[in-house]
């Protein structure tokens, strides 16, 4: 699984970084960074509930 | 819990939301999802910004894209309204809003998302230029209004919808008064302190914006001419929109059997009745983190409600778990990203933890009762955030103080 960010969309409002912080995280510069572009399939559901919750719906998962 | 079908009536984001969630539950039953507008489920905070500024399309508004729709198979019937429900013999009566045609369907499982509808100002109705903001259709009819370049809007009530509109309206050099009968705006959700930071806000990017005052009546010939406000003046205006607050669609519930008050009552767990949960704007249930009965208007507790009273109709009633979130939201107003989290009270103890007011970049902490209940963040979504998940931890308000963020 390989998770994309449209960084266009993405508004840094952190819900990703509450559901899995191991993941994303938001900086003190506001900007959000990917730390795992390639989670484990153990990582699916919270992964899944980071694309549901996002508010800009910036968030996809490849494969 | 073995159930041969779901019927999810609204489909906006918490209905939507709650189909998908059945399916990720492995539930293989029938869905049938109604919802009263035409259009696919769309997503609505673009509708006061990025759409009503003409920035975005409709396409940019879906909230599941059509293979995903399609992957969920749905029974979905659009453009048809939920009439009335009767609890003991799980009668849901249907009418279709095109051929006015009438049906009824025997449910199993019921899930209630029919969110809310604006407030309106009685005796502007029939008014032309006169508009509130909730569905796609309007976002559409006040984007047309101010394309035609209005020579004055007037906003009526500064609450976070009417606050996003003025923004929009301002960014597009359209002149914009906003009234608000609360000394601030905002200023019972955030004190008089923080809504005078957004009235600061609203005022340097040129919104004439006037407190303390309501509104008497809006007046016109066929088109809306003026508003004329109970402190005896009166302002030109060529488009209103009034945005007010929201009342929760329940009427086609009374008589049901079900509980209402504010909203649909249900349990800790977002069970109405058995088999029937409630989610989003509609839903009215006790937050036990919180100790308060709750009924939430944001994105986010749709998303989260939606996911928890879909997978409440699948489980036994001593598996069921309370739905105890934190609430969060955001307002997007100019370049400032408002957020908050959590409850905050006008009682509460208040601490800047960082930023500051002036420079309209922070993150405002509250306490109650020597625990951490809420932040107010401007532009500082990462502290929000980390606040937010410190609240779901129970921290206390001196711990929360010293935590390095």
């Amino acid at each position: 699984m390989k998770i994309v960010v449209d960084f266009d969309l993405c508004e840094s409002n952190a819900i990703c970084m509450q559901i899995a912080p191991d993941i994303f995280e938001v900086r003190d510069d506001d900007f959000l960074y990917v730390l795992n572009e390639e989670p484990g399939e153990e990582d699916r559901a919270r992964v899944d509930e980071c694309v549901q919750r996002c508010p800009k719906q910036a968030i996809s998962v490849q494969g | 819990m073995t159930r041969r079908s779901i019927t999810i009536v609204g489909a906006s984001l918490a209905g939507i939301r709650a189909a998908e969630s059945l399916r990720r539950q492995d539930f293989d039953g029938a869905i049938t999802l109604i919802g009263d507008e035409l259009h696919a489920p769309y997503d609505r905070p673009p509708l006061s910004k990025q759409f009503l500024a003409g920035d975005w399309e409709t396409d940019r508004l879906t909230l599941t894209q059509p293979d995903k729709l399609d992957d969920l198979d749905l029974d979905l019937r659009l453009g048809v309204r939920a009439a009335s429900f009767d609890l003991d013999s799980r009668r849901l009566g249907l009418a279709d809003l095109e051929d006015q045609s009438s049906e009824e369907l025997v449910v199993d499982g019921l899930l209630i998302a029919t969110g809310a509808r604006c407030r309106t100002l009685g005796g502007a109705e029939g008014l032309d230029g006169v508009f509130v903001l909730r569905s796609l259709d309007d976002s559409l009819a006040i984007r047309a209004a101010f394309d035609a370049g209005p020579a004055r809007v007037v906003i009526v009530g500064a609450g976070f919808i009417g606050a996003e509109v003025a923004a929009t309206a301002r960014t597009q050099g359209l002149d914009v008064t906003m009234i608000e009968s609360l000394p601030q705006p905002l200023s019972r959700v955030l004190g008089d302190e923080m809504g005078g930071v957004c009235a600061d806000l609203h005022r340097e990017h040129g919104v004439d914006l006037r407190t303390g005052v309501g509104v008497e009546a809006i007046e016109g010939d066929g088109h809306v001419e003026r508003v004329r406000l109970n402190d005896g003046s009166m302002i030109e205006a060529d488009v209103v929109v009034v945005g007010i607050g929201v009342i929760p669609n329940t009427e086609w519930l009374e008589g049901s059997g079900l509980t209402i008050d504010n909203g649909v009552v249900c349990d800790a767990t977002c069970l109405a009745a058995p088999g029937v949960t409630a989610a989003g704007d509609v839903a009215c249930w006790p937050n036990r983190r919180f100790g308060e009965v709750m009924r939430v208007e944001h994105w986010d507790n749709a998303v989260a409600q939606g996911a928890h009273a879909a997978r409440r109709l699948l489980v036994e009633d001593d598996e069921a778990e309370p739905f105890i979130p934190v609430p969060w939201f955001w307002s997007d107003q100019y370049d400032r990203k408002i957020q908050m989290a959590g409850r905050i009270g006008l009682d509460d103890e208040m601490h800047i933890a960082t930023g500051s007011l002036a420079e309209r970049r922070f993150a405002a902490i509250y306490g109650r009762a020597g625990r951490l209940v809420g932040v107010l963040g401007f532009n500082r979504p990462r502290h929000v955030m980390r606040y937010r998940m410190l609240i779901e931890e129970g921290v206390s308000f001196e711990d929360a103080i010293a935590a390095e963020i």
